[in-house]
C-alpha cells in the first residue's frame, strides 16, 4: 500500500551513508582549502550543494580519501560509527593541532518497518543539501576565528568504530588524539533522517 | 577525542593507588611518549578536558589562555603564589559538567567494589554494591549522553595506513596574510599625483561597527547622510551644516540609507523591517513601508522603485507612488542581503548576501522591478559579499568584494555569467566604488591596514594606499563631481580623500565622457 509512498522519496541506510560520505569528502576538502593546509593552487572549483568548493587536485591526497570515505561508507550502512575525526598535526613535531570532529547519532527514520536494516527516511534530499550547505558555509566561516596554522601540516581521518568491528587490511588501530588547552565550538548540525551529523572544531587556543 | 582520554586518565588517576595493572597498550605508551611522557601532563590534560570536552558548545573566551592555564594551577597540589598579573582564577561552574565528574568518581568506586565482589565481605559492602549495579544502566545512559559516544572500552579508532602527504616544504599558510600585521608596503607611484593622507576627519561617534549594514550615502544635492547609533544626521558637505533628521527609539536604529537619484528624498531602511521615505527639505517622513520581517541592511533606487534587501534573506522592489507598494519580492538568498546595487544603466540589479552569492537580476519584462529568478547566480566567493560597484563605462561588468574568508575582488560579466577576473586583495574587503572620472577603482579594507586601495581598472595595477582609518572601513560613497571619496571606518571616523580631483588637462576629456554617460542614462530612462 505504502510503495507508491515509498518510491516517491526515500532514503535507506545505505543512501544515508553516501550522502554522509559526500558531504565528508567536499567538507575535509573544503577544510584542507580554508584552513591553507595545501597550496591554494592544488585545489580546483566544484559546484556543489550551491556552493563553490574547493577540492584538492593532489592525486595522493584523493586517493587517501577515496580509500578511506569507501571504508566509512561501508560501515555507515551499517551504523557502526560513532565519529569521524579528521586531524591536522604539525608535520614535523606531529602535534595535534585542530580536530574537525563529525560525530554520528543514528536515527529511526520515518519508515514503517523496525527492521533496523531497513529503516527510511522520507526526507526531502533538497532540504537534506541546503542543511549541508549551511555547514559548509560554517566551515569556511571558521577562517576568522581559528588560529593561523603556521608550520607544515598533513591531517589524517580517524574513525571510531563499534568494538565490535573486524579491522581490515590497511587499516591500524589507533589511540584518541586530544588537544592540549583546547577549544570546541559546534557548527551546525544536519540530518538525513536516519543519521544525524554534528561538526565540532577543537582546535589550540594559542597562548 | 579527549572525552576518551578523560575517562582513562580518571581511571588510571583512580586506580593507581589500588592494584596493579597489566602493561598499557601499545598505542597508550606511544601516546603518552609523544606527550612529554610526564605525569604532569597527564595531570593537566585531565584538568582541561573537565573544562573543555564535557561543557558541550564552548564559544571561544575573549582571555581564553588565561582561563585555561589557571586551571592547570589549580591543579597543582601545592599552589603557588599567586601569579604575577593578579589575575585571579574565577572558575566557571556552568561549563563544568559536575552530575557528570560525581558520576564517574562514584563509578569507578562501585566498579571497585565489583571486582571485591568475589572475595570475602563484609555487610557494609554488599549494600553498596546493590546500589551501585542498581543504578549501573542510569549511569550509563548518562555518560553516553553526556560524552556522545559511548565508554573508550566501546570503540576503536581506526585508521588508514597509507597517509596523505604533508604540505610541500616550500608552502606557507596564505592565511597568514589575514593573521599577520604588516606595514603598509611602499606605494607604487601611479600616472598621477594622489594625494594619500586624507582632506578631512569628521566624528562619527556611535557609528555601528556592524559588516552587514550601509549606513552612509552621498546625495546628488551634496549632503551626506549617516546613521550613528539610534539617530540619522545629514552633513551638507557644501556649507558644513549638520541636521539631524530623526531619532529611533530605544533599541531600533537605522540599518541603511540610501538617496534618491536626483533629489532630497532618503530612503532609510531600520531594524524593525520598514523602509521609510524622508524628504530631507522639509526634514519629514513621507511614508513607511513594510514587507520584511527582519531588519532591512541594503537599499538600492532606480527612479520610482526603491529595492530593500532584509536580514530575512528576501528583497522587495517597492513602488514608491503607489498605495499597494511591494511590486516583487525576491528569495534568492537564504541569508542576509547586505549587498545591493542597479547597475548605471539600471538593467541589472546585483545583490550580495551572507550566504556568499552574489545575485545579478535583470529587469521584468514589464519594465518595473526585475525577474523573481536571478539571471545569475555567481557562488564563487568564499565569504558574506557586501561590496558590489558596477562599472559606469562598461555597462555589464559588475565587480563583487569579499568578506575575511575571501578576500577577493572578482569581476563578472553578466551577459553571459562569465567571471572577467579575481584579484586577491589580502584583506576583507567592505566597499568598491569605480571612478568616474577616471578608468580606476577604489576598495575599502579591514584588518591589518584599514586602507582604501585605489587600483587600475582593468589591470588591476595598485595604484595607492590610502592609510589613516585605525579599524576597519566599514562605507564608502562618492562626492556628486566624482572627485572625492567619503569612507565611514569602525574607528568612528568618517574621512574624506580627494582622491579622483580630476587632472586639469584632462578635464576636456573628462567631460566629453560624462556627457556621454548622461546621454545614455536619458536614453534608458525613456524605454
Amino acid at each position: 500500500m505504502s510503495t507508491a509512498q515509498a518510491t516517491k522519496n526515500c532514503i535507506t541506510l545505505k543512501g544515508s551513508a553516501q550522502i554522509i560520505v559526500e558531504y565528508l569528502n567536499y567538507g575535509i576538502n573544503s577544510i584542507l582549502f580554508q584552513r591553507g593546509i595545501y597550496p591554494a593552487e592544488n585545489f580546483d572549483n566544484t559546484q556543489q550543494y550551491g556552493l563553490t568548493i574547493l577540492m584538492s587536485k593532489d592525486p595522493k591526497i584523493k586517493e587517501f580519501l577515496q580509500n578511506v570515505l569507501k571504508q566509512t561508507e561501508e560501515w555507515l550502512a551499517k551504523n557502526m560509527i560513532n565519529k569521524i575525526s579528521c586531524v591536522i598535526t604539525n608535520a614535523h613535531t606531529k602535534e595535534v593541532l585542530e580536530c574537525w570532529d563529525f560525530k554520528m547519532q543514528a536515527e529511526m527514520g520515518d519508515g514503517e518497518t523496525n527492521d533496523p536494516t531497513k529503516l527510511t527516511s522520507s526526507k526531502d534530499l533538497t532540504r537534506i543539501q541546503n542543511e549541508i550547505r549551511d555547514v559548509m558555509r560554517q566551515i569556511s566561516a571558521t577562517v576568522s576565528y581559528l588560529p593561523l596554522l603556521d608550520c607544515i601540516c598533513t591531517f589524517d581521518v580517524m574513525i571510531h568504530t563499534l568494538q565490535s568491528t573486524e579491522i581490515p587490511t590497511e587499516w591500524n588501530e589507533t589511540g584518541a588524539v586530544f588537544i592540549p588547552n583546547a577549544q570546541a565550538v559546534q557548527l551546525r548540525s544536519f540530518s538525513t533522517g536516519l543519521h544525524k551529523l554534528d561538526t565540532v572544531v577543537n582546535y589550540k587556543m594559542s597562548s | 577525542m579527549s572525552q576518551f582520554n578523560f575517562v582513562s586518565d580518571l581511571q588510571n588517576a583512580l586506580i593507581m593507588d589500588g592494584e596493579t595493572r597489566g602493561p598499557a597498550p601499545r598505542w597508550k605508551k606511544k601516546l603518552e611518549a609523544s606527550l612529554n611522557g610526564s605525569a604532569n601532563t597527564t595531570r593537566s590534560v585531565l584538568s582541561v578536558s573537565y573544562n573543555t570536552s564535557f561543557s558541550g558548545v564552548q564559544p571561544p573566551t575573549k582571555t581564553p589562555g588565561k582561563s585555561s592555564s589557571d586551571a592547570k594551577k589549580k591543579s597543582a597540589t601545592t599552589p603557588s603564589k599567586t601569579p604575577g598579573g593578579g589575575d585571579r582564577f574565577i572558575p566557571n561552574r556552568a561549563a563544568t559538567n559536575f552530575d557528570l565528574a560525581h558520576f564517574l568518581v562514584k563509578k569507578e568506586a562501585g566498579e571497585n567494589s565489583d571486582e571485591e565482589n568475589g572475595q570475602p565481605k563484609n555487610g557494609d559492602n554488599n549494600v553498596n554494591n546493590v546500589q551501585a549495579s542498581a543504578h549501573k544502566s542510569e549511569r550509563q545512559k548518562l555518560i553516553a549522553d553526556a560524552a556522545q559516544v559511548g565508554d573508550s572500552k566501546g570503540s576503536r579508532i581506526l585508521c588508514y595506513q597509507n597517509k596523505a602527504p604533508a604540505a610541500p616544504e616550500s608552502h606557507t599558510n596564505p592565511l597568514k596574510v589575514v593573521y599577520s600585521i604588516k606595514t603598509p608596503i611602499s606605494t607604487k607611484s601611479g600616472t598621477r599625483y594622489i594625494p594619500t593622507t586624507s582632506e578631512r576627519i569628521l566624528d562619527a561617534p556611535d557609528f555601528v561597527n556592524d559588516y552587514y549594514l550601509n549606513l552612509m550615502d552621498w546625495s546628488a544635492d551634496n549632503i551626506v547622510s549617516v546613521a550613528l547609533g539610534s539617530c540619522v544626521y545629514l552633513w551638507n558637505a557644501g556649507s558644513g551644516n549638520i541636521e539631524q533628521l530623526t531619532e529611533y527609539e530605544e533599541g531600533d536604529y537605522a540599518c541603511s540609507l540610501s538617496w534618491i537619484q536626483d533629489g532630497q528624498i532618503l530612503a532609510i531602511g531600520n531594524s524593525t523591517g520598514a523602509v521609510e521615505l524622508w524628504d530631507c527639505s522639509k526634514v519629514k517622513r513621507l511614508r513607511v513601508m513594510d514587507g520584511h520581517s527582519a531588519r532591512v541592511g541594503s537599499l538600492a533606487w532606480n527612479s520610482f522603485l526603491v529595492s530593500s534587501g532584509s536580514r530575512d534573506g528576501t528583497i522587495i522592489h517597492h513602488d514608491v507612488r503607489s498605495r499597494e507598494h511591494k511590486v516583487s519580492s525576491l528569495a534568492g538568498h537564504t541569508q542576509e542581503v547586505c549587498g545591493l546595487k542597479w547597475s548605471t544603466d539600471f538593467k541589472y540589479l546585483a545583490s550580495g548576501g551572507n550566504d556568499n552569492l552574489v545575485n545579478v537580476w535583470s529587469l521584468a519584462s514589464n519594465g518595473v522591478g526585475t525577474a523573481t529568478e536571478p539571471l545569475h547566480k555567481f557562488t564563487e566567493h568564499q565569504a558574506a559579499v557586501r561590496a558590489l560597484a558596477w562599472c559606469p563605462w562598461q555597462p555589464n561588468v559588475l565587480a563583487s568584494g569579499g568578506g575575511t574568508a575571501d578576500r577577493c575582488i572578482k569581476f563578472w560579466n553578466v551577459c553571459n555569467g562569465s567571471l572577467i577576473k579575481s584579484v586577491d586583495s589580502k584583506s576583507q574587503v567592505c566597499a568598491l566604488l569605480f571612478s568616474r572620472n577616471y578608468k580606476e577603482l577604489i576598495s575599502a579594507h579591514g584588518f591589518a591596514n584599514n586602507q582604501l586601495t585605489i587600483w587600475k581598472y582593468p589591470s588591476m595595477v595598485k595604484q595607492s594606499d590610502l592609510t589613516g582609518h585605525t579599524s576597519r572601513v566599514l562605507q564608502m560613497a562618492m562626492s556628486p563631481d566624482g572627485s572625492t571619496v567619503i569612507s565611514a571606518g569602525a574607528d568612528e571616523t568618517l574621512r574624506l580623500w580627494n582622491c579622483f580631483a580630476p587632472d586639469p588637462l584632462a578635464a576636456k576629456k573628462v567631460a566629453s565622457v560624462n556627457s556621454k554617460a548622461k546621454q545614455s542614462v536619458f536614453r534608458q530612462s525613456i524605454r
